[in-house]
């Protein structure tokens, strides 16, 4: 066997691993393509999604960058000015806040302030949401705001294929990308090959992850396995649930969630991001508007407290878990709960 | 008992040599602002130049009136006046070779007018029909920046990427005083040593930050001071003086672009008007300051130097301002019209391809247009302010 053979042989790949393939293969493809951020040179990015890039590419295209997020993202704006396509990263989701007058002031708007003239092509890849321990600013799922922003797409992989080729379509769309890595599948696994990588649909559109007939679960990013094993379990208790991972929060899906919805006329919304004005109120409200008369049951949601994230030795407490969303699958049972006059409703 | 009375244990090494990694003092500002009118070296100043530079300060205080006028007639919305500060503002754009770029500020109009951007399409963000009226990459003229600051790591961004490319680009990026607080100035700053980026950072000290003086603002010694501690050499110019103003900002394009790096050029003005149409002035300053100003015109000051060393007589002077006159009564006039304005714009340039979401409330706002022509035919949008 040739040493390529061995390459393009399927074999368990992480999704951390995936991610910096689909950096190092997008700078290969196009010179345009910039790396930069804080840490992302020798190191390769405190989660090593960088690894090599600058050893491959040089410090011009992947480069440390001082200690400076609204810096960072400031500069990507006037490299992309000049049509380079940087992607930047920020090394945990808290510490992107700096950023965020250069986002919300500049990055997500200066396509629409120039009629077109001075489109973003901007990748803003953010290790993000909770599980693996960190402290205080580490955990942080902000995905709300990003999506509260008109003008940047948000997209949460989920799966090591999708973050392969959702990566490559964040760097080759030509608007700004929210990219968030749920931080705890970064090590998660599949047999996956780089040299044949499956096709991903493009940006803003949802997948079926699981079929199902009783109820649907709507999910994105890191709450994705909690589903999956939510639904396995489920079959126990007769329930044949129905799993739909977003992939992309903007544009949004209404179609594939709504079309499951319809099917299954149920449905829960899952993610760790908080439940009070969170994303699950923004899907729930569309679900309602659009597939009213197909509900048996109000739109549930399974979120993360309204509270601050917590220390990581309580996190598990805060972040929804198989049983929470089994729960609120049995609260679907809305209708015998309504008779029976039981305490029922959403959490 | 300490550490160094321990039995047998502590022995300190000397602490490794230290040095400063540049030597600060050429990076230092002088102790007065850089000034040439006036003074003997002003006899080496191209005669050529300092007709530019009077011509074009004499159509910008026009265009500053004008302006100002226009927002008493209801015709912008708001107007951040340069008068005053026209020195800096034409000088700014002179500097600039034709593939360089500008990253002015919201008081900056008068820059990239300069720059050679239609009057009128300069004034759109500040009627309010779009907000940025022009298309950047025409003049490469960066749009008109409302946050303070944020326009300068774009300046720092652009300038990198150009010499990635190998091309010979410059950035000029403009601030006010206050605009030096914010933390995208730190970081722009910063950013733009470290890389030694072709950018050269013009503050506009006019005294103010709408009423908050420049003492409550900063304790430096002065704004270019501030440069010292990012590495670059910082510079102090008399920011009324069009031929110092030029010739400091020339020498920092020129070094930036022979790759020394960038500059921070603090030049000393003062707004003679109020911080726009909307604000009080003499809630915070005295008029025995303005007046004092107002005798350290940029105008009166080229002048001066241009009548006593007889480069220019007074008709000479009156064809200047007879052509100040035809350029401010062709804005005057082409304000004047209502600009058509089309509302599914809004839907036109938030994505490069449309969401869902967004084609449907197009279709909703297309709809509503639709019912409103069958009630009253002929409205049309923008006919009416
Ligand atoms: C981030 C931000 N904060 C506040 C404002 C409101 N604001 C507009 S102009 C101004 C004062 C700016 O003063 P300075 O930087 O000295 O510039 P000047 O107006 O004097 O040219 C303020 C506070 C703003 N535009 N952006």
């Amino acid at each position: 066997m040739t040493a390529a053979a061995v390459d393009t042989a399927r074999k368990p790949v992480s999704m951390a691993q995936a991610l910096g393939r689909a950096l190092r293969d997008a700078m290969a493809d196009d010179p345009s393509v910039h790396v930069l951020g804080e840490d992302v040179g020798a190191l390769g990015g405190v989660f090593r999604v960088t690894d090599g890039l600058t050893k491959e590419f040089g410090e011009d295209r992947c480069t440390d960058t001082p200690l400076a997020e609204a810096g960072i993202l400031g500069a990507a704006v006037g490299m992309a000015m000049y049509g380079l396509r940087p992607v930047v990263e920020m090394q945990f989701d808290a510490f992107a806040y700096p950023a965020f007058e250069q986002l919300i002031s500049h990055v997500s708007r200066m396509r629409n302030r120039t009629r077109g003239a001075m489109p973003m092509p901007i990748t803003v890849r953010v290790p993000y949401g909770g599980g693996i321990g960190g402290v205080e600013h580490h955990s942080d799922s902000s995905e709300a705001y990003y999506m509260a922003t008109p003008g940047l797409h948000v997209v949460a992989p989920a799966t090591v294929a999708d973050a392969y080729g959702l990566l490559r379509a964040a760097i080759a769309s030509d608007d700004p990308v929210i990219f968030l890595e749920p931080k705890r599948l970064y090590w998660s696994k599949s047999d996956w090959s780089p040299d044949r990588p499956e096709q991903v649909p493009g940006i803003g559109r949802a997948v079926v992850r699981r079929a199902g007939t009783s109820a649907t679960l709507i999910t994105y990013g890191p709450s994705l396995p909690v589903c999956l094993e939510a639904a396995r379990a489920a079959t126990a208790e007769g329930w044949d649930l129905e799993v739909v991972d977003l992939r992309s929060l903007v544009p949004f899906d209404e179609e594939t969630v709504c079309a499951s919805v319809r099917r299954t006329g149920r449905a829960v919304v899952v993610h760790e991001s908080t439940g009070f004005g969170g994303p699950g109120g923004e899907i729930a409200a569309r679900i309602t508007e659009r597939c009213f008369h197909h509900l048996e049951a109000p739109v549930l949601r399974v979120a993360g407290f309204d509270i601050p994230y917590p220390p990581p030795m309580l996190e598990r407490h805060h972040l929804p878990g198989v049983d929470r969303v089994l729960d609120a699958v049995a609260r679907l049972q809305w209708e015998s709960e309504w008779t029976a006059g039981s305490e029922g409703g959403t959490r | 008992m300490t550490v160094l009375e321990q039995p047998g244990s502590y022995r300190p090494t000397p602490p490794p040599a230290w040095q400063p990694r540049t030597d600060p003092t050429p990076l230092l500002p002088d102790a007065e602002p850089f000034r040439l009118l006036g003074t003997d070296a002003a006899a080496d100043l191209d005669p050529e130049l300092l007709r530019r530079l009077y011509g074009q300060l004499v159509r910008g205080r026009r265009y500053n009136t004008q302006a100002t006028a226009l927002t008493r007639q209801g015709r912008l919305a708001v107007y951040p006046s340069s008068t005053g500060q026209e020195a800096c503002e034409v000088a700014a754009a002179l500097v600039l070779q034709e593939q360089d770029w500008l990253f002015p500020s919201y008081r900056d109009t008068l820059a990239a007018v300069a720059r050679g951007l239609d009057p009128v399409q300069a004034l759109t963000l500040l009627r309010g029909d779009w907000h940025t009226g022009y298309d950047p990459h025409e003049h490469r003229v960066a749009p008109l920046c409302t946050p303070l600051a944020t326009q300068l790591p774009h300046a720092v961004g652009l300038a990198h990427a150009a010499r990635l490319k190998g091309d010979d680009v410059v950035a000029l990026a403009m601030v006010g005083d206050g605009g030096t607080s914010e933390g995208d100035f730190h970081e722009a700053l910063n950013f733009a040593a470290v890389w030694q980026a072709p950018v050269v950072f013009l503050v506009q000290n006019n005294g103010f930050a709408i009423s908050v003086p420049l003492a409550k603002q900063t304790a430096a010694p002065s704004l270019a001071h501030k440069a010292v501690g990012y590495g670059m050499p910082g510079r102090l110019v008399d920011g009324n003086d069009a031929a110092a103003v030029h010739q400091v900002l020339s020498e920092a394009m020129r070094r930036a672009r022979s790759g020394g790096g960038p500059t921070l050029v603090e030049a000393v003005t003062y707004r003679i008007d109020a911080h726009t149409n909307a604000d009080d002035a003499t809630r915070y300053r005295p008029d025995a300051e303005v007046e004092m100003w107002r005798g350290h015109d940029p105008i009166l000051l080229l002048e001066q130097e241009l009548t006593s060393r007889k480069l220019l007589d007074e008709a000479g002077m009156e064809a200047e301002r007879q052509a100040a006159e035809r350029m401010a009564a062709d804005l005057r006039e082409r304000m004047n019209q209502d600009p058509l304005l089309d509302p599914m714009d809004l839907f036109t340039h938030v994505y490069a391809e449309q969401t869902v979401q967004l084609r449907e409330q197009a279709d909703r706002l297309r709809a509503e247009l639709a019912a409103a022509e069958e009630l009253s035919p002929g409205h049309q949008e923008g006919t009416q302010r």
